[in-house]
């Protein structure tokens, strides 16, 4: 016998945690397009498969607990089951966003188009790909990969601030827009909350992989 | 309604909760027990346990020293007849049978409900021989080269097979103690039985031994129903599909192991689990 109980325990847990990671994933895509595209249809469907990537959450949950009540784990497996139910709730909340986002994009797709969508593309590539690439590291246990996604959420502030800016241009240009306007003032929160969330995960494949904390430490 | 009807109807005439949910299933039970009391001469050591042990599947009891665990896991095969003045009273049936009933073989009851004790006990012979001595005796085998098979495969299944098979005439004395434990297992491998009793099995091994039995506890339930009695309540949350704890002769709670470790319905049994007494 090569493998331990726990290990084909361990193995289902990282098959659900990377499940639920594409499916966040692909909510945020979605949610996007559906604001780009102004696909209303696409919306309701991050909106419709929100309630499967909740389902997965509680299912990763009960297995963490149980794994931990009935197999102990220790070391790096005890760090594996640790972060798997930490970064589970925060594919969960970038999920959230990715359904407000949706949300936003069924109102806004309703009213004129607002053809400045400014650095919006740049802002949703530049999160999707962070938040692959954080999935990513996470398979691998990749604390340097992890490491260089966490200084990208620099992009994204900047970004933020960017399309903020712009949007209040748009305000004050065309009072007109000031509702759809309002409404990608929030996406544009989404997206930079997503990418804060990301790090938080990129945060945790260090733990994984390193046993060390680097949340809320100046240098990462 | 023939035989065989008769025996799956009784068999599966029981609705308990999955092991895994909280969902009500049908359960295949190996063995039902009901009201069971047991007595060593006066002293009563059971009282009324009444439980069904699903087949293929990992039971551990647990409890503190003296709750009746081990004499409960004895009364499963009867290995207590051995001992002078005791009694039991109430039903314990496998596969619907009840052992108790006057004209059981007791013998034949034993080769069916293997057991395996917390000491390994291997005889002065050789590893072979070890294994061998149960089929040659119950007259399992064929022929020479069907007893070696039989032998062959019962350590196999023991995982003991690729850490003997060049030493096989050697003495069981040269293994060490957690070999000599999967031999035990071997042994009672080797007759084919359908449950295995386990008590205490890894409780004078090492950790790495311990794994070694825990995961093969596992692997086994594949093929038979296993009741394991353990002092270790780590080693009943790792390797059980149900958990029953036991108290004063007394079974107080009997639920799936992941309900009984991380939600357990009587507050005793917390208390136990968390080590707040006992």
């Amino acid at each position: 016998m090569e493998h331990r109980i726990i290990d084909s325990q361990l193995g289902v847990l990282r098959d659900k945690i990377l499940l639920l990671g594409g499916a966040t994933e692909a909510a945020v895509t979605r949610a996007m397009e559906s604001l780009t595209r102004r696909d209303s249809e696409l919306a309701r469907r991050v909106l419709d498969e929100d309630r499967i990537i909740n389902q997965m959450e509680l299912d990763i949950d009960r297995m963490s607990i149980e794994i931990l009540a009935l197999q102990q784990p220790a070391a790096h497996d005890l760090r594996f089951v640790i972060s798997v139910a930490k970064i589970t709730p925060i594919l969960e909340r970038i999920a959230d966003h990715a359904t407000n986002i949706a949300e936003a994009a069924l109102i806004l797709n309703d009213g004129p188009e607002i053809k400045s969508f400014v650095d919006f593309p740049i802002m949703a590539k530049t999160v999707s790909e962070m938040l692959r690439a954080s999935l990513d590291a996470f398979t691998n246990e990749d604390s340097r990969i992890s490491r260089e996604v966490i200084k990208r959420d620099k992009e994204i502030d900047e970004s933020y601030h960017r399309v903020f800016n712009d949007l209040l241009e748009i305000m004050v240009d065309d009072p007109s827009l000031t509702t759809g306007a309002a409404h990608l003032l929030f996406v544009a929160k989404h997206l930079e909350r997503i990418g804060d969330y990301v790090k938080d995960i990129c945060e945790l494949n260090v733990y994984l992989r390193e046993a060390v904390f680097i949340k809320h430490s100046p240098r990462t | 309604m023939n035989k065989k009807e008769q025996k799956d109807s009784i068999r599966i005439d029981k609705i308990g909760f999955s092991k895994n949910s909280n969902r009500l299933v049908t359960i295949m039970s190996k063995i039902s027990v009901s009201n069971l009391n047991f007595f060593y001469a006066k002293a009563q050591a059971l009282f009324d346990i009444t439980i069904e042990i699903p087949e293929r599947e990992v039971i551990a009891f647990i409890g503190p020293s003296g709750c009746g665990k081990s004499t409960f896991l004895r009364t499963l095969n009867r290995m207590n007849d051995t001992i002078p003045l005791t009694k039991a009273e109430g039903t314990v049936l496998i596969d619907g049978e009840n052992i108790y009933s006057a004209g059981t073989d007791v013998v034949a009851l034993r080769r069916r409900i293997g057991m395996v004790f917390q000491k390994s006990n291997p005889f002065p012979k050789s590893i072979f021989e070890n294994v061998a001595y149960g089929i040659r005796i119950n007259g399992i085998h064929s022929s020479k080269a069907d007893l070696a098979e039989r032998v062959e495969k019962a350590l196999r299944d023991a995982a003991l097979w690729e850490e003997v098979k060049d030493r096989l005439n050697t003495s069981a004395f040269g293994l060490s103690g957690g070999q000599q434990q999967r031999l035990c297992i071997a042994r009672a491998l080797a007759v084919e039985p359908e449950v295995v009793l386990m008590d205490e099995p890894a409780s004078a091994l090492d950790p790495s031994a311990t794994q070694k039995i825990e995961e093969l506890v596992v692997e086994l339930k594949k093929k038979y129903t296993i009741v394991i009695v353990t002092h270790n309540m780590q080693q009943a949350a790792r390797v059980s599909d149900r958990t029953a704890f036991f108290m004063l002769g007394k079974l107080v709670e009997y639920n799936p192991t992941q309900k009984m470790f991380t939600n357990p319905d009587e507050r005793l049994t917390e208390d136990y689990i968390t080590g707040r007494f006992g």
